[in-house]
């Protein structure tokens, strides 16, 4: 019984999602594209999430450093350090530590703005004024966390790899540039291409899916949480299912 | 339909042109039965009340009059359109001409009072000088009396305020038509009142047609030139207030006797 009310709504959840998508790309190429209402989003999505991305990213970079440093000593690889970190950080987990905080920031922040624009008839009221609500409101939005996301990661992959500088040197002394020059002459192109390809897909996944749900919020204010809660929910899901067929393609693709 | 008028006065308004024609409205939400072959004539310069129970689809029937909610079956025609046929551009250009407000005033709280009274023009931009656009907000604010307030963020006015820069936002366009969706719901008496004045004073001012949703006697008395019944989805009745009031039908008396 339970099991067959979940199906039932995860099917229709799909359904719904995939007919927003639909819906989405229609209007991304319908004339009077918005873009005042983008750039400013863009900046206030940059503004609200580069702060806990970045406090996150650095935080992240400086532990795993001093945690690794035990085991790479006792393979005896040290030297290896950077390298190591670099690597985990620029192929993995920059891009989904960074996408996961900028879908509960974002996704949950857009969730909860469109919803209760919903609720509050704000939506049908710019639909009556002759604006189509889709293009100002979820074209615009969508397009922001696509666009922004990339930048965020990039900036976080580079505090990531700051904290990591710092933690190599708390037990060691590794100049900054050295450090900097390890962690590079071992990435290679195939390394940051897909990492920074796929942040795109994550910022389009929460920009949408927090979309979706603030936009068929059910009425009132529980709706709103409701909104809220389940785009973060659903965007980290969806997150971690992309990362996933990410990593077949590029296997697939022999990018490795 | 009951139709009260007396034989020997032809309403003024019968000679102008209708401008919103409802004729044989349904609709309905699963098995909730709301609107059930509904109709309504509003001519030129003309204030129509629709009287109604809480619940009884009057919110909806102004949605599908402008074309937020689509109808199961019947015609609407808003200035001459057919508004189910229309393309969306055809339904933006008629819905340019007809202000909207919105029981709940659906101001968008994430801007300024200005940017609250621009939006309606965006469309219009191309046309409209910042200084034009400057002099068209000012106009409309000191219209409902509400200058001082054109910096402030909505949700800092209180509710009586909210509901006049709301309508202050559908006078932008200079609309043919307003429709108010229960205009004077959750106001003191006082504030009421002056909502009521200041929809009389549009319709001086500006000549419009108003369609008024309400249940509030004191708003149906004070602006009605005709009123509508609506009760169990259907017109049920149609006349002036004082024709309504002095009817012995009890369905109509629970309305004015209350
Ligand atoms: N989107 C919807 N989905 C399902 N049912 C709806 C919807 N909109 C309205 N209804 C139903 O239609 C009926 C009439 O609702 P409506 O909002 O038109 O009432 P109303 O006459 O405006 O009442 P009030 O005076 O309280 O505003 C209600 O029973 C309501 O539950
Ligand atoms: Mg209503």
């Amino acid at each position: 019984m339970f099991a067959r009310e979940s199906t039932t709504r995860l099917l229709s959840e799909t359904g719904g999602l995939s007919a927003f998508t639909g819906r989405f790309f229609r209007n991304l190429f319908k004339p009077r594209f918005e873009a005042a209402e983008f750039v400013r989003q863009c900046l206030l999505i940059g503004y609200k999430s580069l702060p806990l991305i970045g406090l996150t990213a650095f935080i992240m970079g400086l532990v795993l450093t001093m945690q690794l440093r035990p085991s790479m000593i006792e393979y005896g690889v040290a030297s290896q350090l950077p390298a190591m970190v670099g690597i985990a950080i620029i192929r993995e987990i920059g891009p989904v530590i960074t996408a996961l905080i900028f879908a509960g920031k974002i996704g949950s922040s857009i969730g909860a703005e469109l919803g209760s624009m919903k609720v509050t008839e704000q939506i049908d009221a710019m639909e009556v004024s002759g604006t189509n609500p889709f293009k100002y409101l979820v074209v615009t939005r969508v397009l922001a966390c696509l666009f922004m996301l990339p930048v965020l990661v990039l900036l976080g992959d580079a505090i990531s790899l700051y904290g990591s500088y710092i933690g190599v040197n708390i037990k060691g002394a590794t100049s900054f540039s050295l450090f900097f020059t390890q962690v590079f002459d071992n990435l290679a192109f195939s390394d940051v291409l897909p990492a920074f390809i796929k942040s795109f897909f994550f910022g389009w996944a929460v920009g949408l899916i927090g979309c979706y749900k603030g936009y068929f919020s059910s009425k009132g204010t529980e709706g709103v949480g409701r909104s809220a809660n389940s785009a973060v929910v659903v965007a980290s899901i969806v997150i971690f299912l992309l990362d996933l067929l990410a990593v077949q393609v590029t296997d697939a693709l022999g990018i490795n | 339909m009951i139709i009260l008028q007396p034989n020997k006065k032809p309403a003024p308004a019968a000679v102008q042109p209708a401008v919103i024609t409802v004729s044989d409205l349904f609709r309905s939400f699963g098995s909730n039965h709301v609107l059930n072959g509904f109709d309504l004539t509003l001519h030129r310069g003309e204030i129509v009340v629709v009287l109604g129970r809480s619940g009884s689809g009057k919110s909806v029937l102004i949605k599908c009059i402008i074309g937020l909610i689509a109808p199961d079956a019947g015609r609407i025609e808003v200035l001459g359109a057919d508004i189910s046929s229309l393309s969306q551009d055809a339904l933006d250009q008629v819905r340019a001409k007809i202000g909207f407000l919105f029981q709940s005033n659906a101001l968008y709280d994430s801007m300024t009072v200005r940017e609250n009274l621009e939006f309606p023009l965006r469309r219009h931009w191309i046309q409209v000088h910042q200084a034009e656009l400057d002099g068209l907000v000012r106009a409309v604010l000191q219209d409902v009396g509400l200058e001082h307030t054109i910096d402030m963020m909505p949700a800092s006015l209180s509710g009586g305020m909210q509901k006049r820069i709301a309508l202050a936002r559908t006078l932008m366009l200079k609309p043919e038509i307003i429709l108010y969706d229960e205009p004077t719901a959750g106001l003191d008496p006082i504030t009421g009142r002056e909502i009521i004045d200041l929809i009389l004073q549009v319709r001086n001012k500006y000549g419009s047609s108003a369609l008024i949703i309400s249940h509030d006697m004191r708003c149906v008395r004070l602006t009605a030139d005709r009123i509508v019944l609506l009760l169990d989805g259907v017109a049920y009745a149609t006349g002036s207030y004082q024709e309504l009031s002095a009817s012995n039908d009890s369905q109509i008396q629970q309305f004015f006797n209350s």
